[in-house]
């Protein structure tokens, strides 16, 4: 085994500050290219998102990180270590959570964290002990003894999560951690992984949501079609790369005619004045951009263009995201 | 990837599918011995007083001596198929539990090792089982018969392995349908269980010779009877354990395809 080697090798990586580090790393299935040669740095403690539609290659790359999916080429490093030498050794130290829910269905809800414990190593009395805590922690404890089957779609959620963290792991990786679930259930799920995060446990996840990826993520990378398109903060992101505000028109549709940009043209003399920076032209709406809304919608009416209505707000992630790939996250 | 075969994580999957057998044994217990014990007594007990009226079998045994160890060996080979079937390939597709061991520590060696060791206790508590039923129905004519218990328990682990390998290959179960009605089924009825292979058209004998099946209901039944000579018991242990090593080669390999990508 290789493990003894470990400390080491963990204690070298995280006086330089990675916890993950991945260079040029390419995922390949067959002549598909997943993952096309993404440098990544996580460092410990730190909140870090993959932002991206489905098949950018998010789920691949936590594959890999997860170190279940050998990379194809690049380098990668987990806590220090070689994914290829020392899955094991790695595996030890995660917590991972799946894009699908894998729960045992043939077993209780508390007996899915005391099994799972048993592959770390742990005694059977430690496993008990922080099996119940961490129920009470996904407030699951009132389900202990229930079968897993008829749990909601939130409840398997929290017990997944509970079970990533039966090894009180250095790194969580979680991967779409809310799709599927109600708003209700994600603002629950988010609470219980901002404390985790306070807690100073190092988390990597991946999502299409905009939202949960301003709420969560400290860093993020928004990735489109296997590769890395920017990388930052939410707030740099948006600053990079959006406008303070976006002016959203909608007009009526009318059957058989081009949508919303037949009124760009109209529009030229709002972007000439410089009241707007950009125009993006959705199938529904035009979204103006600009750093101040409310004079944008009045240089609009101003052109003569009267859009049916009109929503001036913040700019977002989303927006990042057309601007960078020119669509948007979730079809 | 080296380390050992059988490792801990090993014995923490077996562990994970006894935790769930705990919670159906006593459904799985009633089927797992009914089915057998059904034949045992519809063709020992009726057909077999016939049979024992007529021509009877070579070297004067009763038929049902002749079925009981047969019969043992071909309920280890239909146990072991069903635990090596539906279970795997649920588990790597439907539930996706496989991936969930694989996030951990454990290999996907571990996870193939844990699932045959699970599969080796299925395939023993249901032959003990059917022994304890025989004995109690009156159907054990001798003590010889808890010989066949160990032989049962190689055949049905003959099939676990390249069923295994089989099964982690599958996209969905039409191929296991396929595999219980063109493999599983004519090995059980025409292996040698119910009427000595040598009743068949010389061809159908030597293919009955190649099958693990026949190897395992004649070290089983040999065992039973007393009947069995050393080379005979070797022949048919080697063959069988070739079996379980082809078949672990095999399931090691399409495990870590269908696991690891």
């Amino acid at each position: 085994m290789h493990s003894e080697a470990a400390p080491d090798r963990i204690a070298a990586i995280q006086s330089d500050g990675a916890l993950i580090r991945a260079r040029g790393l390419v995922k390949r299935f067959g002549d598909f290219t997943a993952v096309d040669g993404i440098d990544v740095d996580v460092a410990p403690g730190e909140s870090f998102g993959f932002l991206g539609p489905n098949g950018a290659g998010k789920s691949s790359t936590m594959r890999m990180i997860g170190a279940v999916s050998p990379p194809t080429a690049g380098e990668l490093r987990i806590l220090g270590l070689d994914p290829a030498v020392d899955g094991p050794a790695i595996r030890a130290r995660l917590g991972v959570v799946p894009q699908t829910d894998n729960l045992d269905l043939e077993i209780t809800v508390a007996e899915n964290l005391l099994v799972y414990g048993r592959y770390f190593g742990l005694p059977r009395a430690t496993l008990r002990t922080r099996a119940a805590e961490l129920l009470d922690f996904v407030q699951l404890t009132d389900r202990a003894t229930a079968k897993v089957e008829p749990l909601s779609g939130g409840m398997k959620r929290r017990l997944t999560i509970a079970r990533a963290l039966i090894n009180d792991p250095d790194v969580v990786l979680l991967d779409e951690p809310t799709t599927g679930l109600d708003p209700q259930a994600r603002h629950v799920l988010w609470e219980r992984l901002y404390r985790l995060k306070q807690r100073g446990v190092t988390l990597v996840l991946t999502t299409h949501y905009m939202d949960e990826a301003e709420q969560l993520c400290d860093r993020l990378v928004v990735m489109d079609k296997g590769r890395i398109a920017a990388e930052g903060s939410p707030a740099q992101l948006i600053r990079t790369w959006s406008t303070r505000e976006v002016c959203e028109l909608r007009f009526p549709l009318v059957e058989g005619q081009p949508g919303p940009e037949r009124f760009v043209p109209d529009l030229a003399p709002v972007l000439e004045r410089g009241a707007v920076e950009r125009i993006e032209a959705l199938p529904d709406r035009l979204l103006l951009y600009a750093e101040d809304g409310d004079a944008a919608l009045m240089a609009v009416t101003a052109a003569g263009v009267h859009p049916l209505s009109s929503l001036v707000r913040r700019s977002s992630l989303e927006d990042v995201f057309l601007r960078l790939t020119g669509r948007t996250l979730v079809d | 990837m080296t380390g050992p075969l059988l490792a801990p994580a090993a014995l923490s999957y077996c562990g994970q599918r006894m935790t769930a057998y705990r919670h159906m044994w006593r459904s799985s217990l009633v089927s797992t011995v009914v089915e057998p014990a059904l034949f045992l007594a519809a063709m020992g007990l009726t057909l077999g007083v016939l049979v024992d009226r007529g021509t009877g079998l070579p070297g004067g045994v009763s038929y049902l001596a002749f079925l009981a160890p047969g019969l043992l060996a071909a309920t280890a080979m239909q146990n072991a198929g069903f635990e090596s079937t539906y279970p795997v390939l649920g588990a790597i597709k439907w539930d996706k539990t496989y991936e969930a061991v694989l996030a951990t520590p454990a290999r996907s060696i571990d996870v193939l090792t844990g699932h045959l060791l699970y599969v080796l206790f299925r395939v023993t508590t249901s032959v003990v089982l059917f022994v304890l039923v025989m004995i109690l129905f009156g159907a054990a004519q001798s003590p010889l018969l808890l010989l066949a218990v160990p032989a049962a328990v190689l055949t049905g682990m003959a099939f676990a392995a390249p069923i295994t390998a089989f099964a982690a290959r599958q996209d969905n179960d039409t191929g296991f349908a396929a595999l219980q009605r063109f493999l599983i089924l004519p090995m059980f009825l025409f292996s040698g269980t119910f009427f000595p292979v040598s009743q068949l058209p010389t061809v159908l004998e030597w293919v009955a010779y190649a099958t693990p099946l026949w190897h395992g209901v004649s070290l089983a039944r040999g065992l039973a009877l007393g009947t069995i000579g050393p080379g005979a018991a070797v022949l048919h242990v080697g063959y069988l354990a070739l079996w379980v090593g082809a078949g672990v080669w095999l399931a090691a390999r399409s495990f870590r395809r269908r696991l690891v990508t």
